[in-house]
């Protein structure tokens, strides 16, 4: 009787030691923008494997500069190419790991409706006092949004009303509590089941701009985390797909 | 290298925005400073609480709740708008309001403790010399508490010039309107330019450490020194 309770109490501790084997952790650095659908697929990447995928959200940089000096991330999401695939060529990336995980949308929103009309003519009529893009040297976003401007010649004309989110978050926010008239900022953030959700917006067409390639990339130290390879493929898998694209990017 | 235009356009406006918030807080922190040392009120309390909240809050909740307020549709944002001055956020004085509500208690509090350490004594001896109230405040409170102003004028100034979470949240990051110091090291930083990043934030540290230094070293024998 005794040895067969030990048995049963052996036999349990191996299932419990299996599954913590198999279900583990990754720590994931995630660009601002992709907050809520990341969000999304790690509960349902939670599901699906039994990883548990831990997030912090940032800006892109500032994930950069962190990784660079240790910080205990197995995977980057980054708002743009640029950094991971400089931490890539800078040996601190898992060499071919990296891949475009989703493409961003900019979108010219406001949060007053009927203020901006559906073909961004606003932009052209100059009637508003602020304007917020993500500071263009940092954010992808204020990149793509001030490649559109001077793509419509208009430029010259705005520049003065702009005020400069550090990311586009900031700027989401500057244009949300209407200290800014409008403002460029990422479909993911103003749209969600694929509608808008509030305010008034112009879904800018991706002919107008460089695209705005998001890549992920497994960092150094999650070299041979089963969760960070398992969180790699079920990005690129058809679940994560149609949540990524409910956000409005284009994949 | 060293400091590109823009960086010096940054430090220019730290300075003046130093200057101008430090000349403001000395004229509204003193007399809220002799309020809080001579009343028997009991809104002394909640007062002093109000004045001391910057010191323990997150610059984010401050500048937060500045974004919502002086906005379009926050209260002192109607009501900037209606003097027909437009709203404050995104503008150098915006900063400045910002700046002397953050910077307060290090403004306040010395004098205050000045004040306080200076007793009712010297005050009443002068009145029985026939000295009125603001001959009484020039000749004898401000030349006893000199300590205690100067101590509050070097730790507004240079809190004011370390500022960054406020200004991030409400300045737009304009240059030469609102970019200050604190915010170009950070642009520097998140642009990965870490050469640029290094020449300013060194001089921020080698400035901070200066003005401190010379602040403790000219009141080593003081009784009233530094009480924070």
């Amino acid at each position: 009787m005794k040895t067969k309770r030990k048995n049963i109490a052996l036999g349990l501790a191996a299932l419990v030691g299996a599954a913590l084997a198999q279900a583990e952790e990754v720590s994931v650095a995630v660009a601002a923008n992709f907050t809520a659908p990341m969000k999304a697929i790690a509960a349902a990447f939670e599901e699906d494997t039994g990883h548990k995928a831990v997030l912090s959200f940032g800006s892109t940089g500032k994930f950069y500069a962190q990784i660079r000096h240790g910080a205990p991330f197995q995977v980057f999401l980054a708002a743009d190419d640029k950094a991971p695939t400089k931490l890539e060529q800078e040996g601190l990336a898992v060499a071919g790991s990296r891949f475009t995980y989703a493409v961003g949308t900019l979108v010219l929103w406001s949060a007053s409706e009927g203020f901006v009309d559906a073909d961004g003519e606003v932009l052209k009529n100059n009637r508003f006092k602020r304007f917020a893009i993500a500071n263009p040297k940092l954010a992808p976003y204020g990149k793509a949004a001030a490649e559109v401007l001077t793509g419509m010649g208009l430029m010259d004309a705005v520049k003065p009303k702009f005020v400069f989110g550090e990311n586009i978050a900031q700027t989401y926010q500057f244009a949300s509590t209407g200290n800014a008239d409008l403002g460029f900022v990422a479909l993911s953030q103003v749209m969600k089941d694929g509608k808008i959700t509030s305010g008034s917006a112009w879904i800018v067409p991706d002919t107008m701009h460089a695209p705005i390639r998001q890549d992920a990339v497994i960092v150094s130290n999650g070299e041979g985390n089963a969760a960070a390879e398992a969180l790699m493929q079920y990005l690129r898998g058809d679940k994560a797909k149609a949540i990524i694209r409910a956000y409005g990017y284009r994949i | 290298m060293g400091f590109s235009d823009a960086d010096l356009t940054a430090i220019w406006l730290t300075l003046r925005l130093a200057g101008v918030t430090t000349f403001l807080l000395l004229l509204i922190g003193t007399p809220l400073a002799w309020w809080l040392a001579h009343t028997r009120s009991l809104w002394k309390g909640p007062v002093g609480a109000v004045v001391a909240l910057p010191l323990v809050l997150p610059p984010t909740v401050l500048g937060f709740y500045l974004l919502l307020t002086m906005g379009p549709n926050g209260p002192v944002g109607q009501f900037t708008q209606w003097l027909g001055i437009g709203t404050l956020p995104f503008t150098f004085w915006g900063l400045v309001v910002a700046s002397v509500l953050y910077s307060m208690p290090f403004v306040v509090q010395p004098i205050q403790n000045a004040i306080e350490a200076l007793g009712r004594r010297p005050l009443e001896v002068a009145a029985t010399l026939r000295a009125g109230p603001w001959d009484r405040f020039w000749t004898v409170v401000v030349p006893l508490a000199r300590p205690g102003f100067m101590t509050a004028a070097v730790l507004g100034f240079a809190h004011t010039v370390g500022e960054f979470g406020v200004v991030l949240m409400i300045g737009g990051n304009i240059p030469g309107e609102t970019r200050v110091v604190s915010v170009q090291i950070y642009d520097h930083v998140e642009a990965m330019e870490y050469a640029q990043a290094h020449w300013l934030a060194g001089s921020m540290v080698a400035f901070s450490f200066l003005v401190l230094f010379a602040l403790y070293a000219t009141q080593r024998n003081n009784p009233q020194r530094i009480t924070l």
